[in-house]
């Protein structure tokens, strides 16, 4: 069926910020989270925008495509912006409207607020989009390895991952499937009343999760047979490394939020 | 005398105490370097013995014998790692999320060093012709080319002994003849045991030996052309009888003569031109 189907919205590519370090990218994004908080006068906000900014040009993913991905985001944007400009009473009156006040104050708190969660979105939806499902998990595994001294099952919760990753295509090409032979019995999932169609997904659900149980029935016997045991004792074909570019990122971007530090307001 | 490496004692085996025997009484030995065809319908006990040689299950009587080592708690992982198998379904062994993730994943769980695992999953999947395939994902191949990969992930490890559990079954007539091609390459290669279980006879002529199963039990042991004469009693068990040998058959029955029991066309074809010299 579909052959260009893509696992969560990773783009392909060959950046800088595709071939960093996974731990590293999800690293500075944690921060960045952080510190879009500090952000509180022009010059801040400035410079913590012309950062995701050049980040996101550096991806060469399309502008367009990063937009369209946060098309259901804009609203919320939108109504923290409007929201914003009725609640805050700062400032001057700017002008006056059938007893409504717009202050200055409302203005700039809207904006700001709306750039920050604006900001936010766009650097954390630029992680799925330079990164392979696959390397989230690897680091994800590899972050939370310390851990395991408090008896947390790390390798079982990203075996877990990577064999649901595995699994989706080969799930959704069953449920396409699956719906195509029930539809040739007669049901109908496009039309009626939305009861009726909730109704008609039963018979497409029960074969499939039948199924899903027999699979992992089989490969769990696959997966003994190959001599699984637990994570004791593996080693891993995959290996995270931090390069030389990894570091020269990383102290790019301790500058940029030391320049964050030296221009906000106190 | 070849050297011995799989030993069936008496063994038995149930899946559970109320149940009927799945297998009883059997005993067979397997040589090294060996091909042996397992044939049965469903039900003959003939999946339950691949899973019996590989520790998946264990037997309610009787004794397995691998390598020297009897199949327990004990042995089970060295067990696992002489006796590779690959199953039937081609989705649901594929374990990776790309082809070499997956050849690799037997490696990691034996713990073998990152450098040569990348060794050794150019080399076995070079011997499956996988190897434009390395970074694939499951969902893009074919459901020969993911049995391809199931046999290299096998090979990844060396074992002494390939058991293929109707690894066929579900693949159409193309992925069926790669698969055959694959393993009889492999086989002439490396030192290695192959088993196949299989319900179809046209599969067994290129093995030297065949076991047929039937009702838990076994019913015959023989080479594939012994097993191919005895056509009504193979119909009896619930076993399809290839065209060739009905067809041998029936020119038997019209007072052709024909010597050697053919196993395909090539030989039907030689023992007929061949027809009027030997009169």
């Amino acid at each position: 069926m579909n052959n260009m189907m893509i696992i969560g919205q990773y783009v392909p590519g060959n950046s800088l910020v595709h071939r960093l370090d996974p731990r590293m990218k999800i690293t500075i994004i944690f921060l960045f989270v952080i510190f879009v908080f500090f952000a509180n006068n022009v010059a801040s906000y400035s410079i913590l925008t012309v950062f995701a900014i050049i980040t996101t040009a550096v991806t060469r993913i399309p502008f367009r495509f990063i937009l369209k991905g946060l098309t259901p985001v804009w609203f919320l944007i939108i109504f923290t912006f409007i929201l914003h400009l009725i609640v805050t009473k700062e400032g001057t009156v700017l002008f006056e409207l059938l007893g409504f006040k717009l202050y200055t104050g409302a203005l700039i708190q809207g904006f700001a607020i709306s750039l920050r969660f604006f900001l936010l979105i766009l650097i954390t939806s630029l992680l799925t989009l330079t990164t392979t499902p696959i390397e989230i998990t690897d680091a994800i595994e590899d972050m939370l390895h310390p851990l395991k001294k408090i008896k947390f099952p790390v390798h079982e919760l990203a075996l877990m991952m990577s064999i649901s990753l595995r699994f989706i295509p080969t799930l959704l090409q069953e449920t396409d499937k699956i719906s195509k032979a029930q539809a040739s019995r007669g049901v109908d999932f496009r039309t009626g009343p939305i009861k009726e169609r909730l109704k008609a997904v039963v018979p497409l659900l029960v074969p499939l999760f039948v199924s899903a149980f027999k699979r992992a029935e089989e490969l769990a016997m696959a997966m003994e047979a190959r001599g699984y045991q637990g994570g004791e004792g593996r080693s891993k074909l995959r290996q995270l490394k931090i390069e030389r570019i990894d570091i020269f990122v990383l102290s790019l971007f301790i500058l940029v939020i030391a320049g964050l530090f030296l221009t906000r307001n106190y | 005398m070849r050297e011995k490496f799989i030993e069936f004692r008496n063994v038995s085996f149930r899946y559970g105490d109320e149940q009927p025997w799945v297998l009883e009484n059997v005993s067979f030995e397997i040589y090294k370097d060996e091909w042996v065809a397992i044939i049965g319908h469903n039900g003959s006990g003939k999946s339950t013995i691949a899973k019996l040689m590989n520790g998946l299950l264990y037997p309610q009587e009787g004794e397995i014998i691998i390598n020297g080592l009897p199949v327990n708690d004990q042995h089970v992982w060295e067990v696992r790692r002489q006796v590779g198998m690959v199953f039937q379904n081609p989705d649901n062994q594929f374990v990776g999320t790309t082809v070499q993730d997956d050849v690799a994943f037997g490696m990691e769980n034996r713990g073998v060093p990152r450098e040569e695992m990348t060794k050794r999953i150019g080399e076995v999947l070079k011997a499956v012709r996988m190897e434009d395939y390395l970074l694939t994902e499951p969902h893009r191949l074919s459901g020969g080319q993911k049995q391809r990969v199931a046999i290299a992930s096998v090979l990844a490890i060396n074992p002494n002994v390939l058991i293929l559990d109707e690894a066929t079954a579900m693949l159409d007539p193309r992925g069926r003849k790669e698969i055959m091609q694959t393993v009889a390459d492999i086989q002439a290669k490396n030192e290695i045991s192959l088993i196949t279980i299989t319900h179809d006879l046209q599969e067994v002529v290129q093995a030297e030996r065949v076991i047929v199963m039937n009702a838990g039990k076994v019913w015959d042991e023989a080479t594939p052309r012994e097993i191919f004469t005895k056509k009504d009693e193979l119909r009896e068990i619930g076993l399809d009888v290839p065209f060739i040998a009905l067809l041998a058959d029936e020119l038997k029955h019209n007072d052709v003569s024909i010597i050697n029991e053919p196993l395909n066309h090539g030989e039907l074809l030689e023992e007929l031109w061949t027809l009027h010299s030997k009169m």
